[in-house]
């Protein structure tokens, strides 16, 4: 049996399939969270049912990737699970109706029950079940509360066989429902919606976004210092190193096989950031360098995504993303690109038109700078001093702005207005944010760390064999030349394509002046995105418009990167 | 502004509100405003707008959306 779960966007689909399922699937307080297919199980008296996460839709005639890939799923659905809003029954139910229209047997999940009550809402449910003619079950995804019931309820789901009619005759359904059903208390203003309020005028509203990020990024700076400078650091130097040391003693400190495990010493020293072998480097790197950094990125992403403010910062951003050729949903993915490029690209599918998806994922494929790759550009860069890593990041912003507003008058098509539904604030269910960022750290562990350790293992095996020798000379005009780097780093730089992190971590041991870690840090940021972003370049936006974007990227970082050498 | 006035939202102050009364869109427009609860005869707030045309932010029943300048100036409101 296949059950889905279908419903507007931000009902709480993906609270209640990781209810069902115990799948630990990212959801958040915005619409538009979930884009792609996610699948799991339940137990239903002893069967085992699939479960899919269908990303939200308002209708069922599409408007975007993510709600035509919500079409596309419910062929094939045994059971529908119809998650609803109860806070807004009545422009949940327009979709109720469509999908009972599709004699497909389903059931009704009234979440975010608890709300009503806040709200001074009162929905008869068990009228409602007898209007609708399927189960109705209220649930409050977030605790669990009413699960139980649902899981009990879906056997009985039912398709009332209703014929389907025209837009404006369901809206009449609709309306005649939730009059017989639903009673509202009149309520005076929170002191939330108040703040809701501000935080999307022009002035006030400014201020809490210039507040909100200025604050983001203080804390995801000093979380993360903080969590190498008193945990993973002290770690590594009081408890590994002198096991490193051991072995490399044991090894004879030299030969072939003691620079694929331990690396080069350097100064007669085990250097964990510069020896680049398996045991150095490739541990040091993803856990002492970049983990911390992804810990607090996504810690502080986790809590404004559940508290709701990015879909406001959307408003706010709205008349600049215009000049660059997107609406301000497209600030949504290039936050989530902070993180990592990869979901960032993904979630480019809740933009309407093609165009905007192009640009918003080749903007972030090449301006936007994951965090593996900023906490190395931070960890190398701020050797020398502060101000290279303002350098840096200004240079890619300054690309983001530059290449948006020549995509935008390059590409055409165009670029449809803002149209989104502001999610009231909420304070965040500290569990699931907690399971969230475990979820997102896990997932760059499992990622990271065998390509790391495999990128470490390929370079240390290639360098041997003398191939590397060739490629070195036949590219130093271009590394050398024009961009002024050491004919060497063009191993880091193609190693980049792998993973970004050990690629700067390549850099480390040439010795690089300020300004030559300026420029491959830059370079190494807007030249070919990492090999996963890749495929997901692929799969979003085909092969020929990959390419472009691709040309687009090698183009650009040659440009600032050669600039950078010579303004420097 | 006199009661009773229609006017596109764009042209509405802060904080004033009204009945929808038109949308002045295709089919698939009238759509998706339908399905964010934007349908004529519902009582609707305008909440803030941005500068340099930016969008607007409205509030009907509960339900807070930001609708673009562009659109904003197809959904007609009588004043109350």
């Amino acid at each position: 049996m296949k059950i889905l779960l279908v419903g507007n966007p931000n009902v709480g689909k993906s609270v209640i399939f990781k209810r069902l399922t115990g799948v630990n699937v990212i959801s958040s307080n915005y619409p538009g969270t979930t884009v792609g297919y996610t699948q799991g199980f339940v137990k239903i008296g002893g069967e085992k049912a699939e479960v899919v996460d269908v990303p939200g839709a308002y209708t069922l005639e599409p408007t975007n990737a993510a709600e035509a890939v919500a079409l596309a799923m419910l062929v094939g659905g045994d059971v529908v699970i119809n998650v609803v809003d109860s806070t807004h029954l009545e422009r949940n139910l327009y979709l109720t109706l469509q999908l009972i229209e599709k004699h497909v047997p389903m059931m009704v999940a009234l979440n975010m029950w608890d709300d009503t009550k806040h709200l001074g809402i009162h929905i008869d449910v068990d009228k409602l079940k007898d209007l609708l003619g399927v189960p109705v079950v209220p649930t409050v995804a977030v605790t669990g509360e009413g699960i139980k019931n649902l899981v009990e309820n879906i056997s009985k789901a039912a398709s009332p066989g209703t014929l389907s009619c025209s837009r404006d005759d369901r809206w009449v359904k609709v309306g005649d429902i939730v009059v017989q059903v639903q009673l509202i208390e009149h309520r005076h203003h929170t002191w939330r919606e108040s703040l809701a309020d501000a935080s999307v005028m022009p002035i006030s509203g400014g201020i809490i976004a210039l507040t909100v990020l200025a604050g983001a990024f203080f804390v995801i700076r000093f979380i993360g210092e903080g969590l190498i400078g008193y945990v993973f650091d002290p770690l590594f130097s009081k408890f590994w190193m002198p096991v490193v040391n051991w072995l490399s003693n044991v090894m004879g400190a030299d030969g072939f096989l003691h620079q694929v495990v331990i690396g080069k010493l350097v100064a007669g020293e085990v250097d964990f950031v510069q020896s680049f072998g398996l045991l150095s480097s490739g541990l040091y790197v993803p856990f002492a360098m970049v983990l911390p950094y992804i810990v607090s990125f996504y810690l502080v992403l986790g809590l404004l995504e559940d508290i709701g403010y990015l879909p406001r910062l959307c408003v706010l951003m709205d008349t600049l993303m215009h000049r660059l050729g997107m609406h301000g949903y497209a600030i949504i993915p290039t936050l989530l690109g902070f993180g990592c490029n990869v979901p960032a690209v993904l979630a480019t599918r809740i933009l309407e038109s093609k165009r905007e998806r192009f640009i918003a994922a080749t903007l972030i494929s090449i301006a936007i700078p994951c965090a593996a790759l900023q906490a190395m550009v931070i960890n190398l860069a701020g050797k020398h001093g502060p101000r290279y890593v303002a350098i840096v990041y200004g240079t890619l912003l300054l690309a983001w702005i530059i290449l948006g507003i020549i995509l935008r008058f390059a590409v055409k098509g165009f670029t449809p207005e803002l149209l989104i539904e502001i999610p009231p604030y909420r304070l965040p269910p500290w569990g699931a944010m907690l399971q969230k960022l475990w979820t997102r750290v896990l997932g760059f562990l499992i990622e990271a760390v065998p390509i790391i350790l495999g990128a470490v293992l390929v370079v240390n095996l290639l360098y041997s064999s003398g191939i590397l020798t060739a490629l070195i000379d036949w590219t130093a005009p271009i590394i050398t030349g024009l961009l002024g780097l050491p004919k060497e780093a063009v191993i880091g730089l193609g190693i980049g394509f792998l993973r970004k992190d050990v690629a700067l971590g390549m850099l480390a041991p040439l010795g690089l002046s300020a300004k030559q870690t300026v420029v491959g840090s830059v370079v190494l940021a807007m030249f070919f995105p990492c090999i996963a972003t890749f495929v997901v370049l692929f799969k979003e936006l085909g092969v020929l418009d990959t390419l472009k974007s691709i040309a687009l990227m090698i183009f650009s970082a040659l440009l600032a990167g050669g600039m950078l050498n010579i303004v420097l | 502004m006199v009661e009773g006035t229609v006017l596109p939202l764009t042209q509405m102050q802060s904080g004033q509100s009204g009945i929808l009364a038109e949308i002045l869109g295709g089919y698939g427009l009238v759509n998706r405003l339908n399905a964010l609860g934007l349908r004529p005869g519902r009582r609707i707030t305008k909440v803030s707008s941005m500068m340099m045309r930016g969008p607007i932010t409205v509030r009907i029943d509960r339900t807070e959306i930001a609708i673009g300048f562009g659109l904003a100036r197809k959904v007609m409101v009588r004043l109350e």
